[in-house]
């Protein structure tokens, strides 16, 4: 039988993950979507690269700068924050890296698209910044907020090598379903094997189908 | 022109075969492959052979041979799995290279690593997955010996095969672990940190076995990196590498 705590830990963790990454990617993004700075080339470039990185490459560096050894982790541990290798949080906080690019990317897209015309709108009727942003331009940019929900949430699912290199395979903690099919594979249970990665491949197809209808619901009602 | 062509191709042709036919694919387990490197640099000084490597868990390879990876020849980490590919008509023979030595180690020196594991002085024990690695299975049966097995068990991070358990522990994000011998010994002595060698009756023997493979049955390559094998010299590499 498939262990389902494991289904259980991929479940939560990529309810944090996404959580975690909407409320880091939106500022991000729309400062991205607006800012003039020089320094917009260089920020899109460190959000991009978790994408084209090997997944090795992030957890080996992760695993080597939260490492005790290290300065950044003796720093950590300095401000009570436990050493993150082995922990829930700390394959939270390597896949929140790892997934960034693809919730900033629909983010970016849907803040652009708005352009500045409905914010100069609002602030004619003397709407304070803040108020333009939350009663404006998010509702607005709920297609690209969805959407950067669901890309993010379904990468989480299938994250593989970060949590390979720095989560040691825990259950309960840190065994997660990419991890535990690649197990069954080397046991060769192919069985198991197949319920798991069958069941995640429908899922993430059902997930993005989802997300492509409503969107176009969306598209063609306001156009 | 396209006489030129035809000619420098067919010279092309020539200029690889030998360097083509010349080659071997090895599949290694984690724990041997630093040592094959060193066997594979003497194997193509004196032969101008040379061996390609690949290494992963044993259960990992041993899926991928099944599974048809083009591999010549398996050094495995156990008896039961070149056994079993040989019973599925995959491998033709196999015999012993070496057996292994399941050793305690971390990084900080001067240690007392017996006293540390059995009063729960650590917060991470690295262990190779029992499942997949036959050390993981060893370092399994000697805390159980040691009647630990239970008290670990919150404490413990898995490894998928030794190369990533060796890495939980030499980054320092597990205070301490169950490596192969081989990992931390070379060249007679240990590289560096605190160690303890395993007593050889808390886990039954690894010996640890290599299989032919179907592809590679008739490949002069692994006849003569076999019979290079059986030399001295070749086995004081092995040895100083910590096998017995």
């Amino acid at each position: 039988m498939v262990d389902w705590l494991v289904v259980a830990t991929t479940l939560k963790l990529a309810f944090i993950v996404t959580a975690a990454l909407l409320v880091i990617g939106i500022p991000i993004s729309w400062w991205l979507s607006h800012s003039q700075s020089r320094f917009k080339g260089v920020v899109e470039a460190v959000c991009t690269l978790p994408m084209v990185l090997p997944p090795t490459v992030l957890g080996f560096y992760l695993l080597v700068l939260l490492s005790p050894n290290s300065a950044f982790g003796q720093a950590l541990d300095k401000l009570g924050i436990a050493q993150l290798p082995f922990s829930f949080a700390g394959i939270a906080v390597a896949c929140t890296i790892h997934s960034l690019p693809f919730v900033i990317q629909p983010l970016k897209n849907a803040f652009e698209a708005i352009g500045s015309q409905p914010a100069e709108v609002a602030a004619t009727l003397r709407a304070s910044p803040s108020d333009t942003f939350f009663h404006v331009t998010l509702p607005l940019a709920w297609p690209g907020i969805f959407s950067a929900s669901i890309m993010g949430f379904c990468h989480t699912l299938g994250e593989f090598g970060v949590v390979l290199m720095i989560g040691g395979n825990i259950p309960g903690k840190t065994r997660v379903m990419s991890v535990e099919i690649y197990n069954y594979v080397e046991a060769l249970e192919y069985g198991k094997a197949h319920l798991l990665a069958g069941g995640l491949m429908l899922f993430s197809f059902a997930s993005l189908l989802l997300m492509h209808w409503v969107n176009n619901r969306y598209r063609l009602r306001f156009s | 022109m396209l006489r030129l062509w035809r000619i420098s191709l067919i010279v092309l042709c020539f200029w690889f075969k030998p360097l083509y036919a010349a080659s071997a694919i090895v599949a290694v387990a984690n724990n041997f492959y630093g040592p094959m490197k060193a066997l594979n640099a003497d194997f193509s000084q004196q032969t101008e052979h040379a061996l390609q490597l690949s290494t992963g868990s044993t259960g990992q390879l041993y899926a991928q041979i099944v599974n048809g990876a083009p591999f010549d020849l398996f050094f495995a980490a156990d008896t039961l799995r070149p056994q079993t590919l040989i019973e599925k008509g995959l491998g033709s023979s196999s015999f012993t290279y070496a057996q292994g030595c399941l050793v305690l180690w971390s990084t900080s020196p001067g240690l007392d690593l017996v006293s540390l594991l059995t009063q729960q002085d650590f917060t991470h024990l690295a262990i190779a997955d029992p499942k997949l690695a036959p050390y993981g299975l060893a370092a399994q049966q000697s805390l159980s010996k040691m009647a630990l097995w239970q008290a670990v068990q919150a404490k413990l991070v898995l490894g998928n095969g030794l190369n990533p358990t060796y890495q939980f522990i030499a980054s320092g994000n597990a205070e301490l672990g169950f490596v192969a011998k081989s990992q931390v010994f070379k060249q007679g002595q240990y590289r560096e940190g605190s160690v303890w060698q395993v007593p050889i009756d808390y886990y039954q023997p690894i010996l640890q076995d290599a299989v032919i493979l179907r592809k590679g049955q008739n490949n002069p390559v692994i006849n003569a990196f076999i019979n290079y094998l059986k030399t001295e010299r070749a086995q004081a590499i092995i040895k100083s590498y910590g096998y017995q």
